[in-house]
């Protein structure tokens, strides 16, 4: 009877905490059927707010995937000073307030910032424009691949890469051939992560985007603006569509798993 | 030379694994490094290999210094004690792995794969990844690997270490029979005595770092260099200062001038060989061992007292 008791509650939390507020987002985005939410989510600045989020999910991922992997390398298999200091400081985005890494990026790209004075002097633009959003979409995103992988690599140990070296095998083909083959679920897990945070992400970049309509706008700044400005179907219809986005990530990466190997 | 490493030290923070080294393994012989766990004996392998490299001394491999060289450019062949088995590969793409690095036909590689399966006895197998192995399969896979790429030497580190009694002692029989075919000079660490010893005809013995005493199996046993090379290479008792095999105990039930009263404490029957735990008067132990014959013929019963007599002992300078 307590097992029943046990499942129930599990449920009865998943339910009200995390499935409750999904679904009266999809109720209310669809209250007044699909054309008013697809409409909604067809307007050029709603577009633009999407594959401007796509955009920085792509630029943002790829860079943190290839990053966490050689950095979770350096931390597990390499010994240098440091290398606790590392560790941790890799942590800091899940410890600090993405609006919080949003004011320390306008401080030192904006107008009086440390390096911004330099940049927007010789033509660059950083804060209120693309490469802000990037370095602070990259910012959040960052542990997730590390976090990934250095649980599995420091399980895997060395052995089967000494091996290969022992056979022959340069430092990149042991790399290609041995590592990464070994690591590659927690890699997979990591992207997933990452890619989530990076299309979900708002603190952040809403305060170095300058969210500038049609121009900075990314898809949660503008499920914000939308429900400021009363639009609320338009607030509902862009978060179905990002919660669409979340699930497409986690179906890709069920599919892309085969059967034999989930243990 | 086969194998040469001269006065390599190895440390690892304050502990110093290796103490000014010096080995020779001649090219084509079979060696046993021996030693308890600590003594440095791994650690000189993996230097030999190059998956360590030393604070320290050189090593030459078939006369050639490779001290500076990564463990791709040394030609070593290299066995660990827990398989270190590609997972994501097949069996056959594990043995095949050297090749495939080396760029070998496919062919080629088909072919030579094949032939090393059926010298480990894997014929079947090949498809199968290793998890779906037992730990001796496995094993022999890893030997496979080791060996396809034809190495100039083959090192083995506790290669049996991970397997059940029974299935280490099958393992030792075939490795030294793969031996005296390949003729790869081969050099294997051990802390189990008798593996070192029905397998190589070369024994090294070491500790703390050091080298206690190299020689031949027979050799080390009955001119044991040290205490520590004497007690580690066989079972020994201490009596009055000196050192005695428990075979070289002799056990009577009458007094006989040079002998000692004892109390047989326990009889314990190891099939042929029976194990004569006894009490001396001072209550040190001591344990004699007799073979099934001897001890019928004597009638030994548990709490009765014999005479006991070391047919040879031996005395070491501290």
């Amino acid at each position: 009877m307590r097992r029943y008791g046990l499942r129930t509650f599990a449920l009865g939390y998943l339910v009200v905490i995390l499935l409750a507020p999904v679904a009266v987002i999809f109720y209310r985005a669809f209250e007044h059927g699909f054309w008013p939410a697809w409409h909604a989510v067809t307007t050029p600045d709603a577009k633009h707010a999407f594959l401007l989020t796509i955009e920085l999910a792509l630029i943002a991922v790829p860079l943190n995937t290839v990053f966490g992997v050689i950095m979770a390398l350096l931390i597990v298999r390499h010994r240098f000073p440091g290398v606790g200091f590392v560790n941790a400081v890799v942590d800091l985005p899940l410890a600090l307030s993405p609006v919080v890494v949003g004011f320390s990026l306008l401080l030192l790209y904006g107008r009086q910032g440390w390096f911004g004075h330099w940049l927007i002097a010789h033509g660059y633009r950083v804060v209120f424009a693309m490469p802000g959003m990037v370095l602070a979409t990259i910012f959040v995103s960052l542990p997730f691949v590390v976090r990934e992988v250095v649980p599995v690599l420091r399980e895997i140990g060395t052995d089967q890469e000494a091996a290969a070296s022992t056979l022959g095998s340069s430092g990149w083909q042991t790399f290609r051939r041995i590592t990464l083959p070994a690591i590659r679920w927690a890699v997979g897990y990591g992207v997933v992560l990452t890619t989530a945070r990076a299309l979900g992400e708002f603190g952040a970049v809403s305060v170095v985007s300058g969210r500038i309509v049609g121009q900075t706008e990314t898809l949660t700044i503008h499920v914000q603006a939308a429900y400021e400005g009363f639009d609320l179907v338009g607030a509902y219809a862009a978060s179905v569509v990002l919660a669409l986005l979340a699930v497409a990530t986690l179906v890709l990466m069920t599919l892309l798993k085969p059967k034999e190997e989930t243990r | 030379m086969g194998i040469a490493a001269r006065n390599v030290t190895k440390r690892f923070g304050d502990f110093t694994a290796l103490d000014g080294v010096t080995v020779e393994v001649e090219t084509g012989s079979l060696t046993a490094l021996l030693g308890p766990s600590g003594s440095g004996k791994s650690t000189l392998l993996r230097v030999i290999a190059g998956l360590e490299r030393p604070d320290a001394g050189t090593v030459l491999l078939d006369d050639r210094d490779v001290t500076g060289l990564p463990p791709q450019e040394r030609g070593v062949g290299f066995v660990f004690q827990h398989y270190a088995a590609f997972k994501h590969m097949t069996v056959a793409d594990n043995i095949a792995f050297g090749l495939t690095i080396r760029k070998r036909p496919k062919s080629e590689i088909r072919e030579r794969v094949a032939e090393l399966l059926a010298l480990v006895q894997l014929s079947p197998f090949g498809d199968r990844y290793p998890a779906q192995l037992s730990g001796g399969q496995r094993q022999r896979m890893a030997l496979a690997r080791a060996l396809a790429v034809e190495p100039s030497v083959l090192l083995l580190d506790e290669p049996f270490g991970a397997l059940d009694a029974r299935v280490r002692k099958e393992l030792r029989v075939w490795l030294r029979r793969l031996h005296d075919q390949s003729k790869v000079t081969t050099v294997i660490v051990t802390h189990d005595q008798e593996e070192a010893m029905e397998v190589a005809e070369r024994i090294v013995v070491m500790n703390e770092g050091r080298i206690e005493q190299e020689g031949g199996p027979q050799e080390l046993y009955e001119s044991p260099a040290s205490e520590f090379v004497m007690s580690f290479v066989g079972p020994v008792n201490r009596l009055d200062g000196a050192l005695v095999r428990p075979h070289d105990v002799e056990v009577a039930i009458e007094p006989n001038g040079a002998t000692e009263e004892a109390m047989v404490e326990r009889i314990v029957h190891l099939g042929f060989e029976v194990r004569v735990e006894l009490v001396r008067a001072d209550g040190a132990p001591l344990w004699a061992q007799l073979t099934r014959d001897q001890e019928q013929e004597l009638e030994l019963a548990e709490g009765q007292i014999v005479y006991v007599r070391p047919a040879r002992a031996t005395v070491f300078d501290h």
